[in-house]
């Protein structure tokens, strides 16, 4: 079987996890980069093509102090204070480095050019043109990883465990989804950047190898979570006609800039019955604009794939081009024309505010793990700042990066070939479950995706969580146990998906269990018989392990500590 | 009103590992206006035989590149492929090795265990 040594494992090969190795391999140590899929190709970030938030003033006048104020508000009383402090000091630096290693931000009259988008006081988000930000900041971070020796990269390798003991993790065990063996791996420090779990939802905007593995992986290793109730949905997600090649998240500039009407099944305009107005404006808030889509579609008043017309019909054509110019051909080439028919919209799962628990140098509660980028829970509050999620996984992926190369510098490999060979033995008594006559993981996938569109969807019920958690666990119990995952050995995704059937359930768990504990509604998470916030909620909800079983506990948020002075 | 019968594409997919027969299995799939040859293969695998070996990540943004495959001979990003109604084949990437089904080896070797 393959064994890797290495001072710091990275899993996770987006944005945060390149960042994580590059920074790791500056501080002089060796790092494993793994990736399920293609390294530096699946995750979030090549996904995103929209922008960055980072207070470089070069627009207009901008502050650290500005950005933090806006994400803290955007986060309604619940962020970590101090991680959204980080992310909004280290940001400046991270961009201008990111453009040293060759990424060619947006320009104009020789300065980056920062554009205003909702939620920011400022002209603050950067952006490559044309909605090609993801790409290209991905491209820029493939090839810095590439040019460095000290970094040894590895695509179709999927951690299934985090080897941990006495508090302290010391390697992870991997599924190499090209044999179909397994991979054993002794590392001094682990970095988990494989955030993201909006493959639980049927209805989703990210790529389709983001299941929330790393928030199962952390948790199972004995890390704590925070706030997992917190999903962002975005309101207006493309739905139909089908279209290719670009990020269904693509229509909220359209709106806000030009003015798309939202328009129900009967060609109405509905925002003004749900306590909003948005005639002439179009700039009802997410919010409001993903609740009364939803509601228009419970009474009957849906479009054919469920969910509401976004119409621009009444935008002369040569307004259309001035704004969107080869946007607007490619949504051509895709046989969707805006001055002839409106496009259907409706909310989808987006991002995580929840994750991974960790210190102000993302390390957990485990000596030797860290987290990186979507996977780190708290900075964002009960709701993100549009903009900051790609500066998160620059700024956490350094942060991270440096921390895990330190530990590694001052540890000694703690491998101890007994302990792995016993969670192997668990993996590989999993991974030959199969069984002829059992079910297909990804069929029991649609059903969870299926399941936690209905019940733990935008807007949640106490008694739709408990119906969704009851059947997760179920699944837990009785079907994992008889998956059918066939016997072929070369790139078997049958197995593959097994073994993210299991963190999915794992992952959904938690989401379910900590939005049942949260009798409020506040930011993302909605709540229609606790309607409103309540501030005995103004607090941090976290999830562990104890003896097996899924324990919560109630903190007050981290608050400002300050921001201190750049240190690198 | 007129009933239309629902479309439908036949997918031609070629199957096989190295070491086995390689064969054609025939696959039909509901069409909808706009679907790309990639939706279809991801159909196949949720409700009809999850063992196809696919590769892909971003699904639909032409991002990721990992999807190529022959679509009626050509060399085709599968999530940009537009499907038509019809018989439509796809095969693995001629000049790579293969993997298993329409998963050739795209890994540059420094990126392999």
């Amino acid at each position: 079987m393959p064994h890797f040594s290495t001072d710091v494992l990275v899993i996770g090969a987006g944005g945060a996890g390149m960042y994580a190795a590059i920074a790791a391999a500056q501080k002089g140590v060796s790092v494993l980069l793994l990736d399920k899929g293609q390294v530096g190709r699946g995750g979030a970030t090549i996904m995103a093509q929209m922008t960055v938030a980072v207070a470089l003033g070069e627009q207009e006048p901008d502050s650290v102090a500005l950005h933090l104020e806006d994400t803290l508000k955007a986060g309604r009383g619940l962020c970590n204070e101090e991680l959204s402090a980080l992310l909004c000091r280290d940001g400046p630096a991270r961009i201008r480095e990111m453009e040293q290693w060759g990424t060619r931000w947006a320009r104009e009259n020789g300065h980056i050019k920062q554009e205003m988008a909702p939620g920011h006081s400022v002209k603050r988000c950067c952006y490559v043109d044309f909605l090609n930000t993801g790409p290209a900041v991905a491209a820029t971070l493939r090839r810095k990883v590439s040019e460095i020796p000290a970094i040894r990269r590895v695509s179709n390798l999927a951690a299934v465990e985090i080897l941990a003991r006495d508090g302290h993790a010391n390697g992870a065990i991997a599924l190499n989804v090209v044999d179909g063996g397994f991979v054993t791996i002794d590392a001094k420090a682990v970095i988990l950047a494989a955030g993201g779990l909006t493959k639980l939802y049927e209805r989703n905007s990210a790529s389709a190898n983001m299941g929330g593995e790393a928030y199962a992986l952390a948790l199972w290793a004995g890390a704590e979570l925070i706030d997992m109730e917190f999903v962002q949905f975005f309101p207006i997600g493309h739905l139909a006609p089908r279209l290719v090649g670009m990020d269904p998240i693509m229509w909220d500039p359209f709106r806000y800039k030009l003015g798309g009407k939202l328009l129900n099944g009967k060609l109405e305009e509905f925002i003004d019955r749900y306590g909003s107005t948005d005639f002439g404006k179009y700039n009802a808030t997410r919010d409001i604009a993903a609740y009364a889509i939803l509601k228009e579609v419970e009474a009957g008043r849906g479009t054919p794939h469920g969910g509401a017309f976004l119409d621009f019909r009444h935008i002369p054509e040569a307004q259309l081009r001035s704004a969107f110019g080869p946007v607007i051909d490619r949504l051509l080439a895709n046989g969707i024309d805006l001055t002839k028919s409106p496009v259907e919209v409706g909310p989808m799962a987006h991002y995580h505010m929840g994750g991974i628990r960790v210190d102000a140098n993302m390390q957990t509660r485990i000596a030797g793990l860290y987290a990186a980028g979507e996977a780190v829970g708290g900075a964002n509050g009960a709701n993100r700042l549009s903009g900051n999620a790609i500066i998160e996984a620059f700024v956490f992926g350094a942060r991270a990066g440096s921390a895990a190369a330190e530990t590694a510098l001052r540890s000694r490999s703690d491998w101890i070939e007994k302990f792995a060979a016993h969670a192997l033995s668990r993996l590989q008594s999993f991974a030959s479950v199969s069984n002829g006559n059992g079910i297909p993981p990804i069929s029991l996938q649609a059903e969870l995706q299926r399941l936690m569109w209905e019940e733990a969807g935008p807007f949640r019920t106490g008694a739709k969580l408990g119906a969704a958690l009851a059947r997760i666990e179920e699944m837990q119990k009785n079907d994992l146990s008889r998956l059918n995952i066939g016997g072929a050995r070369q790139f078997n995704l049958d197995l593959q998906d097994g073994f993210e059937l299991r963190a999915m359930l794992a992952t959904a768990q938690t989401v379910v269990r900590s939005a049942l504990g949260r009798t409020e509604s506040r930011g993302a998470h909605q709540r229609e018989d606790f309607p409103a916030p309540d501030d005995a909620y103004l607090q941090n909800q976290m999830l562990e392990l104890k003896d097996g079983k899924l324990e919560s506990h109630w903190l007050p948020p981290v608050r400002f500590l300050g921001v201190a002075p750049i240190d690198d | 009103m007129i009933e239309q019968a629902p479309k439908t594409a036949v997918l031609r997919v070629q199957r096989g590992a190295p070491g086995e027969a390689i064969r054609f299995e025939d696959f039909e799939v509901p069409y909808e206006e706009g679907m790309s040859v990639l939706d279809a293969l991801r159909w196949i695998r949720t409700h009809f035989d999850s063992s196809l070996a696919i590769r892909y990540s971003c699904i639909n943004a032409n991002a990721c590149k990992t999807c190529m495959a022959l679509v009626n001979g050509e060399v085709e990003y599968t999530c940009i492929a537009k499907l038509t109604p019809g018989v439509v084949t796809v095969e693995p990437l001629p000049k790579r090795p293969l993997i298993r089904d329409l998963v050739t080896d795209v890994i540059s070797e420094d990126e392999k265990i």
